[in-house]
């Protein structure tokens, strides 16, 4: 089996912090990190893999730093990595991103089976996802809990989808489109072994003429949307702390709750 | 493409622009600013620059879509378990606003499968016009034929704007709906109005975890304009069920053998309250100390009727299964009262709860970053603490 996972490099939330008196991000010493939710596509990649056989091929869009997390995935045990950069790819929205990581997975080859992170933590869409699959032409899962089966002869998986109120057991035709949640699985830490030979790989980049792609769906060009303005929310204000004895501390909470009129 | 432009000149190095940028893609060099590949185009320096040494040329783009042909605002009714969804109602209420600055109608559009009890409600929340696609092919469901029917209605009846709930259904299609239409869509929008002068929709949502927001708006050669927006930000619109509107159907232009999934299964959540409906959330963490130890929670969740959350903490230890978590890594939630019990209040879970209408923090050290946000803070032990609030709440509200 082919499989190709798409990672994206976010920077590392952990680390950013809030100037009090600006009120702005400070993104000094800000590590990048490959998206947390993206793991989970590498590591299911892998396990798919290593019941199957095949290849797991991880791509990314980005500057060029972004070929860290290739690295990253390199060092786990991924067999290939293509970096996707173009200055032409900046400024790119959903539907320009979906476009350039589909055509980028033609170019390789195809797929049959391309697992995403439900989400990255940067931007928080969920849409590039669905927007790959719809590109391609294939059918989309998200929010998948669970891999029940794969029958890669009969081209047919089963798998466990995560909603608001419970679960759904979906089975759909390969090839397809997976996005997973965090409760998908455990990933695996990178040995030093691989971490040493991901170091050495040359990591290919594909540039917007290497994956066909129509100038005029890529980057801002392709971008429906645009950001016309950037702001830092109002901090939300400091509340109040009730001090004193717990017996009197407790009825004035709930007085406060009480006549907020929310408990009923 | 576009350009981002720092005149050398006139850059007097204040540097007031570097933390600015949301992508870290400004520095210093030399003693003036410049910009490296990170740099999207979004903006958020030019403002800041206070000598405005800093421009950004974008390519203008000839209008060649004719945009009067799209008009009127259309919501998105979405149903599960024979329910609409609440969002769908919040929707109808915030698109009333956006269709009266427009001076256009408000219109709800169902995909499923007997309906008709949905298209009544639609009109009592507000809808002048309901567009419908029934087949039985849409219960339960399903990307694809949902895709399908909604793309058929988009394109015959040309809405200016398309509102989702981002729920987990309504993000798993709308995306797809606008790649088939080549459409922009903003996701999760916290915010929505017209451009007095443009009549363009302004969307505004949060990034980075919730500690940006970006106003973003659909080039005019994309239409609709469309977005989805997270249940609980708008307030529900009154009922009435005396309103009444037209109806309009169509069929589903697919057939079974081209839909390519099948729904085997529906197995149901073990909580009676979702995370995303709740209107009172109590979330526990680290502080609980073990699984059994939510007993806790739930008996004081439960004298509310609120759902139980946690944090990443608890979810990694095993104490609670991941559909209970709250934060980056879990679910957004926007309760009207957020219980953080035992919590730190890591910014990781603040981007999963920070928009809350109150939130109450209990947890043993002062220092906690959740204090910082809270508007009730206990400083004490969740084990006395909360015991100690649901006997006053079951006095208060005589359970």
């Amino acid at each position: 089996m082919k499989i190709v996972v798409c990672v994206k490099q976010v920077p590392d939330t952990t680390d950013v912090k809030i100037n009090p008196e600006t009120n702005t991000l400070i993104r000094e010493g800000v590590a990048s990190i490959t998206n947390p939710f993206d793991e989970f596509a590498i590591e299911e990649g892998l396990r798919t893999k290593e019941k199957f056989g095949g290849e797991v091929h991880v791509i990314t869009m980005g500057p060029p730093q972004a070929i860290e997390v290739l690295r990253n995935a390199l060092a786990v045990g991924c067999d290939k990595v293509y970096l996707v950069s173009d200055r032409a790819f900046a400024g790119a929205d959903t539907l320009a991103t979906a476009y350039t990581l589909a055509k980028t997975i033609e170019s390789i080859g195809g797929a049959d089976l391309i697992f995403c992170g439900k989400q990255a933590i940067d931007g928080d869409t969920a849409q590039v996802g669905p927007g790959i699959a719809t590109r391609l032409g294939i059918p989309q899962l998200t929010y998948v809990c669970k891999v029940r089966e794969i029958q890669p002869d009969q081209k047919k998986i089963v798998v466990e989808r995560l909603l608001e109120n419970g679960k759904e057991v979906v089975e759909s035709s390969l090839p397809a489109l997976i996005t997973v949640v965090k409760d998908i699985n455990e990933p695996r830490l990178p040995s030093l072994l691989g971490i040493k030979k991901a170091a050495k790989v040359q990591i290919p980049t594909l540039t917007a003429k290497d994956i066909q792609a129509d100038e005029n769906r890529i980057g801002l060009k392709g971008s429906p949307t645009w950001v016309t303005r950037v702001f830092t929310p109002e901090a939300r204000g400091g509340g109040e702390l009730l001090k004193g004895e717990l017996t009197e501390v407790v009825p004035l909470l709930v007085e406060k709750l009480m006549e907020t009129k929310f408990i009923k | 493409m576009a350009t981002l432009l720092i005149d050398k000149e006139t850059c007097t190095g204040c540097e007031a622009c570097i933390p600015s940028c949301p992508f870290g893609a400004l520095s210093m060099k030399e003693g003036t600013a410049t910009v490296d590949e990170k740099c999207t185009f979004c903006g958020a320096c030019v403002d800041v620059c206070p000598v405005g040494a800093i421009t950004l040329k974008k390519d203008e783009k000839a209008i060649t879509i004719d945009l009067s042909a799209y008009k009127d605002v259309w919501v998105f009714i979405e149903h599960e378990q024979g329910k609409v969804s609440s969002v769908s109602f919040e929707l109808l209420g915030e698109g009333r606003k956006l269709a009266n600055d427009l001076g256009c109608k408000l219109c709800g559009f169902i995909l499923g499968h007997n309906v008709e009890g949905f298209i009544q409600e639609a009109f009592a929340y507000g809808a002048d016009k309901v567009y419908v696609t029934e087949s039985p092919l849409l219960e339960p469901y399903r990307t694809d034929p949902y895709a399908c029917a909604a793309v058929n209605l988009i394109r015959k009846y040309k809405p200016e704007i398309v509102l989702f709930g981002a729920t987990v259904q309504g993000r798993d299609f709308a995306g797809t709906v606008a790649t088939t239409l080549e459409a922009g869509l903003t996701a999760d929008c916290t915010g929505l109005d017209i451009d007095p002068e443009t009549k363009f929709l302004r969307q505004t949502r949060p990034a980075f975890g919730g500690n940006i927001m970006a106003t973003i708006l659909d080039y005019p050669n994309y239409r609709p304009q469309m977005s989805t927006v997270r249940p609980k930000v708008f307030p529900m619109p009154a009922r009435d069920d005396s309103r009444k509107g037209e109806v309009i159907r169509e069929p589903l232009p697919m057939t079974e053998d081209q839909i390519r999934t099948k729904v085997l299964e529906f197995i149901k959540g073990a909580e009676a309250v979702n995370l995303a409906d709740a209107e009172i959330i109590v979330s526990g963490g680290r502080g609980l100390g073990s699984g059994e130890n939510f007993k806790v929670i739930r008996e004081f969740a439960e004298v509310l009727g609120a759902a139980v959350g946690a944090s990443r903490a608890a979810v990694d230890a095993g104490w609670i299964p991941y559909e209970h978590q709250v934060g980056q890594t879990g679910r957004t939630v926007r309760p009207k009262i957020y219980f953080a019990c035992g919590i730190s209040g890591s910014i990781q879970h603040q981007a999963g709860m920070k928009t809350s209408d109150i939130i109450v923090a209990i947890n043993k050290d002062p220092e906690a970053p959740i204090f910082k946000i809270a508007t009730y803070g206990i400083v004490g032990d969740l084990f006395t603490v909360l015991p100690m609030l649901k006997e006053e709440f079951k006095k208060r509200l005589g359970r």
